[in-house]
């Protein structure tokens, strides 16, 4: 089992998730340059949090067009597994590979705090190891992670069990408190906390290593 | 040939940086302000394309880049 983490210009959580990965759960983990081409040897996909871009034109828009996206995509068509954290959430949005859309947090304010998110499927490879209803207490911190979704897909979202994670108490103004969701293959998963900012009791939760674990399984 | 493109957020998608602004004017008494939106303005030099062909362009640009149709309306001038 292989993971690759992309860095893009500006991404500054790609050490954490490599950390977590390489050092805490002891997999074989490669950072992947976002000039690099070819990701066949990799299992899932990592795209981490962070400024891709410096958030120029919105975020996650230029990121969509970074020479590795083009085998992101394949990679994903194959069923492959593709996790997009915080920036990479976004960048997921921009690139089409998840529905909806990021607008400026309601508040307007860039918010760093942890939240309670509440497991709303565990039928995803990257929440399997999590009990549905189960609280899992990880931080957020971004400006623009204020869902939205039109009602057709937020339709389809509900319908297909896409929306894996949700906030208890909406910090945002996101829509329907949804922090992440899957495509419907289920195998591209995005969310805005920060799990890799939780797996270590150091850093006061280790709830964010349930989604790390889970994928683990999946691949197993 | 330059194009000016106009991004705009679309009219069911909730505005917060508007609204601030709007409340800002209003305590500085413009209460006749009944809403801002705010938007972006780009301009772009396409050399000496022809206007047909710039047309046809900015359409891609605009869908694929320059705005996210899911939240954002477009219009663009061409001269």
């Amino acid at each position: 089992m292989k993971f690759g983490v992309v860095v893009f210009p500006g991404s500054n959580c790609d050490h954490d998730c490599y950390h977590v990965l390489k050092h805490v759960l002891q997999k074989d983990t490669d950072f992947v340059w976002h000039k690099d081409r070819d990701i066949s040897k990799y299992d899932c996909i990592v795209l981490p949090g962070g400024f891709s871009y410096g958030d120029y034109l919105r975020t996650g828009a230029i990121a969509q067009f970074s020479p590795v996206m083009e085998n992101v995509y394949k990679h994903a068509e194959r069923g492959k597994l593709v996790i997009g954290i915080c920036n990479g959430f976004q960048i997921l949005l921009e690139a089409g590979l998840l529905p909806g859309a990021m607008l400026r947090n309601r508040s307007l304010k860039f918010i760093c705090k942890f939240v309670d998110l509440k497991v709303e499927t565990t039928n995803t490879p990257f929440t399997r190891k999590a009990k549905k209803g189960e609280i899992l207490n990880i931080p957020i911190a971004h400006g623009e992670g204020n869902y939205f979704a039109d009602e057709e897909t937020l339709f389809e979202l509900k319908k297909n069990d896409q929306i894996v994670v949700k906030y208890t108490e909406n910090p945002n103004g996101s829509l329907e408190d949804i922090a992440g969701i899957c495509n419907f293959k289920r195998n591209v998963f995005g969310l805005m906390p920060h799990p890799e900012r939780a797996s270590e009791k150091e850093l006061g939760s280790t709830d964010g290593l349930k989604i790390f674990q889970s994928i683990v399984e999946s691949l197993n | 040939m330059k194009a000016k493109v106009y991004v705009t957020l679309r009219k069911s998608v909730f505005d917060p940086q508007g609204k601030a602004v709007q409340e800002a004017l209003g305590s500085m008494g413009f209460n006749e302000v009944q809403s801002v939106r705010m938007g972006k303005y780009i301009e772009l030099d396409l050399g000496s394309t022809e206007k047909s062909q710039a047309e046809q362009k900015i359409k891609v640009m605009c869908e694929k880049l320059l705005t996210n149709t899911v939240i954002e309306d477009y219009r663009y001038e061409l001269n």
